[in-house]
């Protein structure tokens, strides 16, 4: 029944997403961190600009993923979100709320509900702490969520919702496999009945095997509890698999944003297309036939970003207008008003679908 | 392809590595690292060895190396044959000739492989000062060709730079150009890779394939990526618990794995060009080198185990003329994927 749901909010969502109301809403979110000279007189000479104004929507229930390279801001992103980092300008708004903007209980209040969970299992859980001290800490911060009394067999429940053995609530992280402890990481998380849960690469710190594991995991959770999630990952495959609408991130600004058969299977931004084709696929016969984008250099550094359109010192497609304008994230011209996959927003200024990833 | 097989079936193998054997004294008693690992490579091939971490891929390539830390770690037993010549029972002289100059290496980590408070230049240049007795304009001046050739741009600028000056690529590809510098016969890459972005990690793939080439190098790819492998290896080795559990050229395996950690593998990972259902999943965990199972290492988590999965270990079955599969039901698990 839970399946049936989310796919008819997959399905409305994909067809016109005006129509349900979103949980979380970023709007020109920027992260400036400032570079300073000088050891008594600090004066700032610049800035990396990891954020430079993005917008998107989460809804209900669903997956947003985020891809991106390193240092294209898409942790920062995450940060921002939890507000464990202070927004340089822009909104963020949790039903109607603007939590950039609070502070004390209000905030509080928000943080119960917008959870995360951390790429490295081994760092992310305090190695003093048992496991039951780990799950239950949030209730000594939350305790309206369990009464004292009641939050060991709390822990116990979440324990056996991830699929570990309730019993091992006495035990140390270091006693768990990468597996078994990221599952830990996953019922802290669940601990106050967040709504959205935010996962910062929370996967690609384990074995294929166990990775899967997680995944299906995650997935169950999330119909089981209607989470939302903002999936962030470097991986193209698994924020396939596991997302209803990705972002595809280029340093500090959002390149294009689809449901995933648009971004996979029409994408429309270079980038996009140049990070897709340069995924290896498991199938050494499409080896021969598959066109490869490889891009020449490196990121340019976000302290510096190019003028207009960041992509344009890798882009073949770029002209002089690429450097003079930025182009706005939008549907592109071509595919304004049609009813094709192609209509989506891409930030390009000559954007055009281009199917990269063998014919689906 | 098939024309590059029959290049290399004619040619001895130039590394040829039989029944090895790896322990390591732990606190909690003998970790078997390794548990009678036979493979070979030759020249102008690609060996992709695949494993989970713990396999023991890793170590397996460090005894080949002679880097193997020891102790903790021993050789138990085994040979490693490099062009006939078995390398573990060399003198180290000898062996330090060989490796660089025939048998190189490449790592990770380039930030932590490279020395930080040398020159990349001048890192360079000591292999050829070393290994060659050049003098130092001429071991520098071929430090810069060579950074050159792995597409450093501005290579003569930057050869005075220092390892972290660098990016993670450019890095990587200074560790490349160290490894290649004196032209060796066999470079083993330990996930070069790995830590690398998409878009970088397909420049990286590409010039490493295009030297190959270039020098005809055997190069054995250790990785626990199923998407680089079936990218650039010729044949590939599956190893768990510090066993090959099955071994066929690429496209065999990915078109009907003959072993069920391969099948589960393969089931595990999700794909770019279709969505997909849930993903299959194996259960439970890779088992401890202290204690590992008897019988088949895999007969905890295998779907297809039976009660001679438990008792007896299954020794490498031929599947194919060179193929092989340490199941004792291989013929079941292929029909199924077949």
């Amino acid at each position: 029944m839970a399946d049936a749901t989310k796919q008819a909010e997959q399905a409305g969502q994909a067809g016109a997403p005006g129509q349900r109301e979103p949980i979380l809403q970023v709007r020109n979110l920027v992260k400036h961190f400032p570079l300073t000279q000088g050891l008594l007189f600090k004066k700032q000479v610049g800035a990396v600009k990891a954020v430079d104004g993005i917008s998107f929507d989460l809804y209900q229930g669903e997956t947003l993923g985020i891809v991106g390279e390193s240092g294209c801001g898409k942790s920062t992103v995450a940060k921002l979100l939890m507000t464990l980092e202070t927004a340089t300008s822009g909104e963020v708004f949790y039903k109607g709320q603007d939590i950039t903007k609070l502070s004390g209980r209000a905030l509080k209040a928000v943080r119960r509900n917008i959870q995360m969970v951390f790429q490295d299992p081994y760092t992310s859980l305090n190695p003093r702490m048992t496991v039951g001290d780990i799950i239950g800490e949030p209730f000594e911060i939350h305790p309206e969520v369990a009464p004292k009394g009641d939050r060991r067999k709390r822990v116990q429940e979440l324990l056996d919702v991830v699929g570990l053995n309730p019993e091992y609530v006495n035990r140390y992280p270091h006693q768990f496999s990468g597996g078994q402890r990221q599952r830990i990481g996953i019922a802290r998380g669940l601990a106050l009945n967040p709504e959205i849960i935010i996962c910062d690469e929370p996967v690609s710190a384990l074995d294929v095997s166990v990775q899967a594991q997680v995944i299906n995991l995650m997935e169950r959770l999330q119909d089981e509890f209607n989470l939302s999630y903002l999936f962030i990952a470097h991986d193209l495959s698994i924020v396939r698999h596991i997302s209803d609408r990705v972002g595809v991130m280029y340093l500090g600004k959002m390149a294009e944003i689809g449901t995933d058969t648009q971004i996979y299977d029409y994408p429309t931004h270079p980038y996009t297309q140049a990070l897709l084709s340069a995924v290896p696929v498991p199938d050494p016969e499409a080896r021969e036939g598959r066109e490869r984008i490889i891009l020449t250099g490196d990121v340019p550094s976000p302290a510096n970003p190019p003028s207009g359109c960041r992509f344009r010192t890798r882009c073949w497609k770029a002209e002089d207008k690429c450097a003079e304008e930025m182009p706005l994230l939008a549907v592109p011209s071509l595919y304004e008003g049609e009813d094709t996959p192609a209509a989506h927003e891409s930030a390009c200024h000559f954007a055009e679908v281009k199917q990269v990833v063998g014919a689906a | 392809m098939t024309q590059q097989y029959e290049k290399a079936a004619a040619a001895v193998p130039l590394l040829d590595v039989r029944d090895l054997h790896v322990e390591f004294r732990t606190r909690d008693g003998v970790a078997k690292a390794v548990n009678g690992v036979s493979y070979s490579v030759r020249a102008g091939e690609t060996l992709a060895v695949l494993g989970e971490s713990g396999s023991g891929k890793s170590v397996t390539a460090q005894a080949v190396m002679g880097i193997l830390d020891s102790p903790p770690g021993r050789i138990t037993g085994g040979e490693v044959l490099f062009r006939g010549q078995d390398l573990l029972t060399m003198g180290a002289e000898a062996r330090r000739r060989i490796r660089g100059a025939k048998l190189s290496m490449i790592f990770q980590d380039a930030l932590s492989a490279l020395n930080p408070v040398m020159s990349v230049g001048a890192q360079l240049g000591e292999m050829f000062s070393v290994h060659d007795g050049m003098t130092r304009k001429d071991s520098r001046d071929k430090a810069v060709q060579l950074m050159e050739r792995v597409r450093i741009p501005a290579a003569a600028e930057r050869a005075g730079d220092y390892p972290h000056q660098f990016s993670g690529g450019m890095r990587q590809r200074i560790m490349i150009a160290m490894a290649l510098a004196l032209e060796p016969d066999l470079v083993i890459a330990d996930e070069p890779t790995t830590a690398l972005d998409v878009t970088v990690q397909a420049q990286i793939m590409d010039l490493l394939a295009e030297l190959q080439r270039e020098y005809n190098m055997g190069l054995i790819l250790i990785t626990h990526d199923l998407g680089v492998v079936a990218d650039v290896a010729d044949r590939i080795a599956v190893m768990y618990a510090g066993r090959i559990v099955e071994t066929a050229s690429v496209h065999e395996l990915y078109a009907a794995p003959a072993h069920p950690y391969t099948v589960g593998l393969l089931g595990s990972i999700p794909r770019l060009d279709h969505k997909g259902k849930e993903l299959y999943a194996i259960k439970g965990l890779p088992p401890s080198l202290t204690d590992i199972p008897a019988g088949c290492p895999f007969n905890p988590r295998c779907p297809r185990a039976q009660a001679i999965c438990r008792t007896d270990r299954p020794p490498l079955f031929d599947v194919a003329p060179g193929r092989a599969s340490a199941c004792h039901f291989w013929k079941e698990t292929l029909d199924d994927a077949g």
